[in-house]
Order: C-alpha cells, then structure tokens, then sequence
C-alpha cells in the first residue's frame, strides 16, 4: 500500500501533450497544401476584390459604368481611352467597367441565395430527418414537387410577371432551391440520430432542439460548406441564364448574364463583347466548385479513397 | 413489377396537384387584374362592364374555389385560349412538343454515349493523363454556362467557319422531311444541351467504378483466376452501371431547365422557347399550360427511370 502510493508521488510528471490536431485545423492543414484548391481561392479572392472596388476601377479608367459615348461604340480592344481596355459595347460603355459592377451584382446573388438556401435546406433537413412522421411527409412531398418543375420555367414565370428586383430575386431563387440541401441533411440526421450520442444526451433531458443543433448539427456541418461553395457557383450560373433572358438584373444595372442578352445581335462586330461576360462567369463558378471539392477532400479524407 | 408501376403512377398524382398550385398561386397573385389588361384601350367598357367581366370569369370567388374551377377546367385538357393567338392553348404548347423532345432525347443520348464510357475509362486507368484529363474536362463542363456556350459555339462554328446553321429546326423553304438538314441543324444545340451532363456522368461514373473495383467480390473474381478483363467487363462495369440510371434524375432535371435557355439561344421552336415568349407577353393561359407540360414530362421521364431502375436493379422490387 505505502509503496504503492510511493510510486504514485514519484511518477514523473505526464508530460504536457497538445491538443490533438481536431477536424478543423486537420482540414485547413490539408487544405494549404492543395495546391489547385489554393489557386482557385486566390483568382476567387481576386474576382471579389476588384468586383468590390468596381467603383475605384471606375474612377482609375475615368469612365462611370452608365457613361455613353455614341460615337465609339463597338471600339476594340485599346488603351485609348483606358476605359476601353476590354472594348467598348453598342452604346459606347466601357466593358472593363461594366464587368467589375456586374461581378459585385452576380456575386451578391450568389453568396446571399445560397445562404437563404442554406438556412432553409438545413432547417428543414434537421426537421424532416429528427422528427420523421408526417412532418417528413410533408416536407418529402414539397420537394418532390420542387424538383418536377423544371426550376428555369418557374423563375421565368415569377420574373416575367413579377418584375422583381434584384433582392427580390435573390430571395426568390434562395426560396426555391433548397431542395438538395434538405435532402442530404435530412439523409445524414436520419442515420444520426440512432446513434449512442443522440440516445446519451437524451437520457440526460436534452430537448429535441438542444439535440438538433448542438448534436447533430456540428456532424453534418463539414459537408454543408462543401455544398455550399457549389451552390453559390450553381446560383452564379443560374443568375446569368436568368439575366441573359432578359428577366433576371433589369439593365441599366450590369450583370454578367445580362451584359450577354444582345451578345447575339452584335457577335459578328464585336466578338470580345460576348467573351469576357462569359469568361467571368465561367472563372468564378470553376474556382467555387474547385474550392467546392478542395474542401470535401479536406474535410473528409475517407472520401479521397474513391475521389483520387 | 406490375403493383410498382401502378404504385409509383399513383405517387405522381400528388406532386402533379403540387405543381399545379404552385404554377396557379404564382399566376393569380402577379400583380395586374387580368380583366383590365385584356379590356385595356377598348372603348366603351364601364365599371359594371369590368365587374360583369370579373363574375364571369369567376374572378370575385375566393381563391380556394377558383383553383378548384381551374383544376376541373385543366383535367378536361381546358388551360383556355392564349389571349395572344386567340386559339386554345394547350394544342399551341402541343405544337412545340416533338422539337423539344427531339432535342431533349438528344442530348440525353450523347450525355450517356460520351459521359458513361468517360468515366469508366478514367476509373480503370486511374492516375493516368487520360484520367487526368477527362477529370478536367468533368469540372470545367460542370462550370461553363450553357448560354455562353452555345454563344461561342455559333460564333466559332455558324459565323467564322460557316459550316453548321445557328438557328431553327430547318432551313427556310426546304422539305419537312429533309432528315440531313434537319439533323445538321440539330448538332450545335444538342452537344452544348449535353456538355453539363457528360461532365456530370464522367465525374460519377467514375467514382461509382472506383468503390466497385474496390469492393470484395472484384478480388474473389480475381483470386480465382478470372482474366482482367471479364473482372472489368463483368463484374465491375454492370455494377458501376446500375448508378447510371439513379443519376438520371438530376440528369434529366437540369436537361428540361437547360433546353429552355438553349432554345431560346439557337431560336429553337420549343416548349420552353414558346413557354418564355408566353411569360414575356403575359399570356396567363400558355404560360400555365407550358409549366405544366413541362412537368408532366418531368413527372414522366422519372417515372420511366423508376421503372428503368427496378429492371437493373432487382433489390428494388423486394422493397
């Protein structure tokens, strides 16, 4: 007994360890050394800024995005004046311009659409999934539906007879998508919620919201962002066909989509009006799915396997 | 097989009645009273004549029971006469059915033509430059917007080179039954409706064949002695196959959204392009029944998938 306890006081002291390195910091470890999902990142990064001081670039070439000048419309290409860098379109405006001001709008749909979507697809996925039943039904049946409307004809449909703005777009199109999202977080809190840690915090009186979001919620997270990155690039694209109808950002406002509406009556005397729209579009949404899969890669390594 | 069918019939009636309130809803809240647009700038129309109007047409009912009006009306093929044309409009959308088919099935067929092998190919040799480019290909066909796409296709292929017309179903003048020029002007709008989807089945058809190959039953085959290539061909492939046919779904979803656009690129005279005009002039009728055409064939080609599915895969049926 008395050695016993001798050996216990001798013992040298556990050295002090650190923390083991938690899924997060595992992730961004993985993720720093990916090198194309940090060159994506980086061109990403570079179409927001320069999109973000699209009213700074405006003042550097000396041409506001709405300035017209009839008498050079279609210019190629050119430095004179710098504000035609990119050409300028049917009415004289400076293409360079007008891009950078529509990134900003193409963006903000984006980012803002993809998180309603998100707040809704997570909310009712956690919903669906925990309390299953007739609120699953129900929800089940909205999706169905959702998704046997080709999504196109009903944004055409509420745009057309609408007319709404560009928030008022977002809204909407952040209000109608959410469908994928709830499926995969209904899916995932389905198998959660048998497990040993949902059963343990029950048994201790945890309420069914405590165990929603503080449970299950924190599981499910990791393959959110990864869906999310995707989903705003999704909306990107979306926004643009919208625009490019005609019935998405209403000109004189520049989006990406829009900027291309009457690519097709000009493409014979200006061809470089209808590629750098399209080239922006294409750059932002590669660098978000990129990222998209970077992430998925980092968060979940087990999935590498079958990824390569 | 039969009692699935019949089953999986029945479970499309509620999200038919789904749509068709959405579409109903998202009509008869816009803002404008469809009576004084359609009596706008006529002459001698008085306020009671508008309100005679309104009873009429059963506008003064409340909502619930205007819904149900117009749902018995639908179910008799009834979705009333374009206020464009003056002509019924569910014949009008019927018009514009086979070129939206033709390039709908299209499309579809070059998507699993090219996109299915693609995918085994880059499984099969994985870590190879070939894997490595179709890999590339699979996320820059997913990026690229479809507009843009056909955009560019016509500059480069109907005006630089001048060897594929840019719009339209057929040269004007020629024979209906021109089946060359007809298929010529088909080319450009199909691949660029496809390019999304066989980037989309090469990225999953090659993770499916990768989970196969490493699955059990592929090392029993090859633990007894089978030839590489019966191990691939048989028991990999027809596995990795049955994923296809779940794909299918999203496949199709974006196609039917996707031929909307690219009709309206390549002035192609389907039912999105009609459907869109229709949005664009506020013709009610058409709008609603172009929506809910399109539906029913999405409704359909899942339906046809469902069952497509329990052939391929037998568990289905056990279920």
């Amino acid at each position: 007994m008395a050695t016993a306890q001798t050996t216990i006081a001798t013992a040298p002291p556990i050295p002090i360890r650190r923390a083991s390195a938690g899924l997060w910091s595992n992730a961004w470890y993985r993720i720093r050394r990916d090198r194309l999902t940090v060159a994506a990142a980086l061109v990403l990064f570079l179409i927001v800024v320069l999109s973000l001081s699209a009213a700074l670039i405006s003042q550097v070439l000396g041409m506001s995005f709405e300035q017209q000048d009839l008498l050079r419309t279609y210019s190629v290409p050119t430095l004179d004046p710098p504000g035609y860098v990119l050409g300028s379109d049917e009415v004289g405006r400076s293409q360079a311009v007008r891009l950078f001001y529509g990134g900003q709008v193409s963006l903000f749909v984006g980012f803002v659409a993809a998180f309603i979507q998100l707040t809704i697809g997570v909310l009712l996925g956690l919903i669906a999934g925990y309390f299953r039943g007739k609120i699953d039904d129900v929800i089940t049946w909205f999706i169905t539906t959702l998704n046997s409307v080709p999504a196109i004809f009903l944004l055409i449909i509420f745009a057309a007879l609408f007319a709404p703005g560009a928030i008022t777009l977002t809204i909407v199109i952040g209000a109608l998508f959410w469908t994928g999202i709830t499926n995969f977080v209904r899916g995932q809190t389905f198998a959660l919620r048998e497990r040993e840690f949902v059963t343990a915090a029950r048994t201790i009186g945890a309420s069914s919201w405590r165990i929603m979001f503080k449970h299950i919620l924190p599981n499910v997270l990791p393959l959110i962002f990864v869906l999310s990155a995707i989903d705003v690039g999704a909306i990107i694209l979306l926004e643009s066909a919208l625009s490019y109808l005609g019935l998405g950002i209403i000109p004189p406002t520049p989006s990406w989509g829009n900027m291309l509406t009457n690519a097709a009556t000009y493409y014979n005397r200006a061809p470089w009006l209808v590629v750098s729209p399209g080239v922006m579009i294409f750059l932002t949404v590669l660098c978000l799915y990129l990222i998209g899969d970077g992430l998925r890669d980092a968060l979940d390594p087990r999935l590498r396997g079958s990824e390569g | 097989m039969r009692a699935y069918i019949i089953r999986r019939l029945i479970y499309a009636i509620p999200t038919l009645l789904g749509v068709s309130i959405i579409v109903f809803l998202i009509t008869r809240l816009s803002p404008g009273d469809p009576v004084r647009i359609y009596t706008f700038g006529a002459l001698n129309v008085t306020e009671e004549d508008i309100q005679a109007l309104r009873e009429h047409y059963g506008l003064n009912k409340p909502l619930y029971e205007q819904y149900v009006l117009w749902l018995i009306q639908v179910l008799q093929g009834d979705f009333g006469k374009s206020l464009q044309y003056n002509r019924p409009a569910l014949p009008l959308i019927f018009d514009r059915l086979p070129a939206t088919l033709q390039l709908a099935t299209t499309a579809l067929g070059i998507q699993l033509l090219i996109g299915v092998p693609l995918g085994v190919m880059a499984a099969l040799r994985r870590g190879s430059w070939v894997d490595y480019v179709i890999r590339v290909f699979g996320v820059l066909g997913h990026a690229i917007p479809t507009f843009w796409l056909g955009l560019m296709a016509i500059i480069i292929f109907s005006v630089t080179f001048r060897v594929l017309p840019s719009q339209g179903v057929l040269t004007v003048g020629h024979d209906v039954w021109d089946v060359p020029d007809r298929l010529k002007h088909l080319i450009l709008p199909s691949i660029v409706l496809a390019v999304a989807g066989i980037a989309n089945y090469s990225r999953y058809l090659r993770t499916e064949t990768l989970d196969v190959i490493a699955q059990d039953f592929i090392r029993t085959a090859r633990a007894k002695g089978l030839r590489e290539r019966t191990v691939t061909y048989v028991h990999a492939l027809r596995n990795a196959l049955i994923p296809v046919v779940t794909a299918l779904g999203g496949v199709l979803f974006a196609l039917f959204s996707g031929a909307l656009v690219i009709e309206q690129v390549f002035t192609w005279p389907g039912v999105g392009q009609f459907t869109y005009a229709a949005a664009r002039s506020k013709d009610y009728p058409v709008i609603m029944a172009g929506v809910m055409v399109a539906s029913a064939l999405l409704v359909l080609s899942y339906l046809l998938r469902d069952i497509a599915y329990a052939f391929v895969d037998p568990r289905i049926k056990v279920k």
